[in-house]
């Protein structure tokens, strides 16, 4: 089935670039700006995907910068309590739906057809537009900060009742996480089709790298849960304009409703920007070990079975808020349940490197301090499903400490990872090792000096989303803040080396890595590839 | 000086010294069985997740100290290995039962509320506690007190750390008997809040619409600190919970007293005050409850909080401005009817109309405010 769909996109191809399209079209990219704006190539909209995701990394940044230069010392010094809370809100929603995962869409539209040997992506026009949904949609977001009311507030859980207090920037807020739906929905689309439609003759599904397979259970999680998000939230729009009571109270309505809502999407959203990462990690590790991946359908199914599980966990994020005994106790169950997939990817993570002559480029090092410091993050997720000792740990410094030691160190570090791994084979020029090992070492201290001790803050006793707090968390606080100033800071070092090997360096050879073409088709093409590759199919041993 | 020693403690070099005993690294045991449970039960897990971490860990150090390339290792080509794959997917699955069964036996004493003393309603306003004593029928709000409140405020130079408890004492705490079974049912009359003292083991989400509940059973008189855990609008950070455990016949006296005020308050309430009477009471009661917004020399927060130096609410109709502070306006300013006594309203307003040059002459008494609450 594969041969045959192969083919006919193929000679599709052909039929494009000899038919009724101009020739330069099909030679390399249009000049100038207009480039940019109407361009179907995958190359192309991975760039237009990273850039972004990296602007809005700083954006979300700085606004993280904010919160903590305000949480540096006891008493309120810089920001009003309502303008912190408007950054945490946006914080927390630029990093995800702006920086994390147009990200990992950027590395998808990239790497995907070239691991799989295929032309472009299935939908290129389609392509196209999930991209540039993408800065109106964040236009629209940023602009509620010039509303009457600033910008929401309520956490980017939206939790109501407390949403709906909000002013002006409620319709706008929600249309634009309505259109960044829209765009995650079409980008999966894209991915399921192309992988299952434009593999190369011989391509099993069982031979799909391991970046490749995670993306398509990424995909089909985002179809299934951004249609329950978007239909949350216009029900919050409604409610507060035209009068229903999906979740009012005093109108029959249920605050607990939306709640369920939300974490049945929030649940396999989390997931959604850890499972790339994981894809990432299982496609660098083996190549500095020079080992093939230990237990690559092991890693197939336990990536499956987290995908599957994190459908039916959702309410341990509502262990406080009463539900009936039954129901706490199956989900503590079903959460730990996670524990048991994610433990054999890590293990199979470090059996790769077991006996492996490993060496430490910068991708390696990003992935080793991935595997340490997500894993930690991983058991402190344990001790949360737990019920009876989350009702300690939740909504405090304990659980900020926990989803940024996962999203940190975890989906961004596999970032970092995979940008030092791919740059250059994107780029053609080796990347600045000297400048990538100074932003690891800078990058993987600081980020422990920043939230390691919420750990402790958490325990003590110190809720999250407070502006400020008593004087007993001072020193951990401001240890935490140090440690932001300096990971913040740390990350202009990486823009410098991305700009830099963009403009020039030492030339990248086709395979980049030694031993790197035993891992992925990638490496068989020039560095960089040309603008269209794969015209005609690989062989597929 | 102040600065240097955050900058010590900051860069990690005083993180074992003496100072070590005013900051806490772990949950506190807490001061009931079933906080004690649940701190046995997380220091539990923490462990085996320790355990996990020495192995995994220790297994990734050796293969980065002796695996390398530059040692002349020649790689394994091994990328498979059933028995094992089988063997760590099944241990885990052992451990985690391990930790279920204590986790379930928790749960089920936390949900157990049977079998009470008493029963005191918690309802979370916007922001703060309100505490109805089921039983006897007292009935209170509790609210960040007025040294913590002031030196919160933002641009305020006062030095948080000479405010006792800052940002953990109220006006008037919850007051409950050691050694008895208490009842607590939550709700909330705005948005969501979440009731929470460490050292009891567990907090509970106070939702409008709904009731939850919860138990604790204290053994030591003594004075408990907490607070909301519920993003729950601008000030989140501010609405701390202070409960005291008095012996029981602390307890009961208590009790009486509060009893012989509220028949002061009804009586207070008839009373006809003077401009000078409730000037007074009215400054205090604007600091404590309206300063936070509209600053305390009344100019507002450009944009945000409306002044009230000037404004138009305060200098014009009466019966608006009480409509305002009783039944709240838009989406920050909250109601204050249930809140406040008919006696504080009376002089928060008259203080309003008179104070920041609005010197309007009006004198509000509380007979006016019970008539309009
Ligand atoms: C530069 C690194 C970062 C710093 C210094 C930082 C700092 C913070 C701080 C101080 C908070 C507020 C915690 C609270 O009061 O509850 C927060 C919240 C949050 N952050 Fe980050 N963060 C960083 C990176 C990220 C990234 C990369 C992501 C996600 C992909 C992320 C996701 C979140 C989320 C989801 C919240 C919760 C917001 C809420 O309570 O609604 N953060 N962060
Ligand atoms: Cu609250």
């Amino acid at each position: 089935m594969t041969e045959a769909t192969h083919e006919e996109y193929a000679s599709h191809d052909e039929h494009f670039a000899h038919g009724h399209h101009d020739e330069h079209d099909h030679h390399g990219p249009a000049k100038g700006f207009m480039r940019w704006v109407f361009t179907t190539n995958h190359k192309d909209i991975g760039t237009l995907y990273l850039v972004t995701a990296l602007i809005m990394f700083m954006v979300g940044g700085a606004m993280a910068l904010v919160i903590r230069a305000e949480l540096f010392e006891p008493g309120m010094q810089y920001v009003d309590p309502a303008f912190f809370n408007q950054m945490t809100t946006l914080h927390a929603l630029i990093m995800v739906f702006g920086a994390v995962m147009p990200a990992f869409v950027g590395f998808a539209n990239w790497m995907i057809p070239m691991m799989i040997g295929a032309p472009d992506m299935a939908l290129p026009r389609m392509n196209n537009w999930s991209f540039w949904i993408l800065p109106f949609a964040f236009t629209l977001l940023a602009s509620t900060l010039f509303m009457e009311g600033g910008a929401p507030a309520a956490g980017w859980t939206l939790y109501p009742p407390l949403v709906l207090q909000g002013g002006a920037h409620l319709p706008f807020a929600i249309f634009s996480v309505h259109l960044l739906g829209m765009s995650s929905i079409m980008g999966a689309i894209n991915i399921i089709v192309t992988v299952f439609n434009m593999r190369a003759p011989g391509m099993t599904l069982m031979k799909l790298p391991l970046f490749v397979w995670t993306w398509v259970i990424t995909a089909f999680l985002l179809i299934a849960v951004m249609p329950v998000f978007a239909g949350a939230v216009t029900m919050l729009l409604t409610d507060k304009f035209f009068g229903t009571s999906f979740f009012n109270a005093a109108g029959g309505g249920d605050p607990v409703l939306y709640q369920h809502l939300f974490w049945f999407f929030g649940h396999p959203e989390v997931y959604i920007m850890i499972l790339p990462s994981f894809g990432v990690i299982s496609t660098i590790i083996p190549t500095f070990a020079r080992k093939p991946l230990f237990g690559y359908s092991s890693m197939v199914y336990a990536t499956a079975s987290i995908g599957f599980l994190s459908f039916i966990v959702w309410a341990h994020h509502q262990y406080t808020v009463g539900m009936p005994l039954a129901g706490e106790l199956y989900f503590t169950y079903a959460t730990m349940l996670i524990a048991v997939p994610t433990g054999v990817k890590v293990f199979n993570w470090v059996a790769t490197m077991w006996k492996g002559a490993m060496t430490f480029e910068t991708p390696m090092l990003f992935a080793i301090a991935f595997v340490v410091l997500f894993t930690m993050g991983g058991f402190t997720g344990l001790m949360m499903s737990i019920s009876p000792a989350d009702l300690q740990y939740h909504d405090t410094y304990f659980i900020v400490a926990h989803f940024h030691y996962v999203l940190v160190p975890g989906a961004v570090f596999a970032l970092f990872a995979g940008t030092y791994y791919w740059l250059p084979k994107w780029t053609g020029h080796m990347y600045d090792e000297k400048l990538g090992k100074l932003h690891f070492w800078l990058s993987t201290v600081s980020v422990n000096v920043l939230f390691f001790p919420q750990h402790f803050l958490g325990l003590a006793g110190m809720p999250r989303r407070i502006p400020d707090y008593a004087v007993q968390f001072a020193e951990f606080n401001a240890m935490s803040s140090i440690g932001a100033f300096i990971f913040g800071f740390s990350q202009l070092i990486f823009v410098w080396v991305v700009i830099k090997a963009i403009r020039g360096g030492e030339k990248a050879t086709d395979e980049v890595w030694e031993g790197a073409s035993e891992h992925g088709l990638e490496w068989t093409l020039p560095s960089p590839p040309p603008y269209h590759t794969w015209t005609t199919a690989p062989d597929i041993k | 000086m102040k600065k240097l020693k955050l900058l010590i403690t900051g860069l990690g070099i005083a993180t074992f010294g003496e100072a070590n005993a005013d900051y806490a690294l772990n949950l506190s045991p807490g001061v009931t069985q079933l906080s004690r449970d649940i701190y046995d039960l997380h220091m539990y897990i923490l462990w085996i997740c320790v355990a996990i971490g020495v192995g995994v860990y220790g297994m990734m150090v050796y293969s980065i100290m002796h695996h390398r390339k530059s040692k002349g290792v020649v790689p394994a080509h091994f990328h498979e290995n059933t028995k094992l794959e089988v063997v760590w997917t099944i241990i885990p699955f052992i451990i985690l039962l391990a930790m279920a069964i204590p986790a379930t036996k928790v749960m089920i004493e936390a949900y157990d509320t049977s079998a009470s003393d008493m029963t005191v309603k918690v309802t979370g306003y916007q922001w703060k506690w309100r505490y109805t004593y089921l039983d006897n029928g007292i009935d209170f709000f509790s609210t960040l007190d007025a040294k913590s409140n002031e030196a919160r405020q933002l641009g305020v130079r006062s030095n948080p750390e000479a405010v006792p408890n800052y940002l953990l004492e109220v006006d008037k705490p919850l007051v409950i008997p050691a050694g008895k079974k208490v009842r607590f049912l939550f709700t909330a009359a705005d948005v969501i809040h979440s009731w929470w003292v460490p050292q009891f083991g567990w907090k509970k989400d106070a939702i409008p619409g709904y009731v939850t509940d919860a138990w604790t059973k204290v053994e030591q008189p003594g004075i408990y600190r907490g607070q909301c855990a519920e993003l729950c609008g601008r000030d989140h950070g501010f609405m701390p919970i202070v409960v005291e455990v008095k012996t029981e016949a602390d307890y009961n006296k208590w009790v009486e007293a509060q009893k012989s005020q509220a028949q002061k308050a009804a009586a207070d309430a008839a009373k006809t005050y003077s401009m000078a009477e409730l000037m007074a009471k009215g400054e205090e009661v604007y600091n404590a409850n309206c300063a936070g917004c509209h600053m305390a020399n009344g100019e507002g927060m450009q944009g945000m909080f409306p002044a009230i130096k000037g404004s138009a609410v305060a200098t014009g109709d009466l019966n608006t401005h009480l409509d305002v502070v009783i039944k709240g306006k838009g989406q920050m300013m909250p109601a204050f009817g249930d809140s406040l006594s008919p006696v504080d309203i009376a002089a928060v307003v008259t203080y309003q109309r008179n104070g920041f040059g609005n010197d309007k002459g009006d004198l509000v008494q509380p007979s006016d405010v019970s008539a309009r609450n």
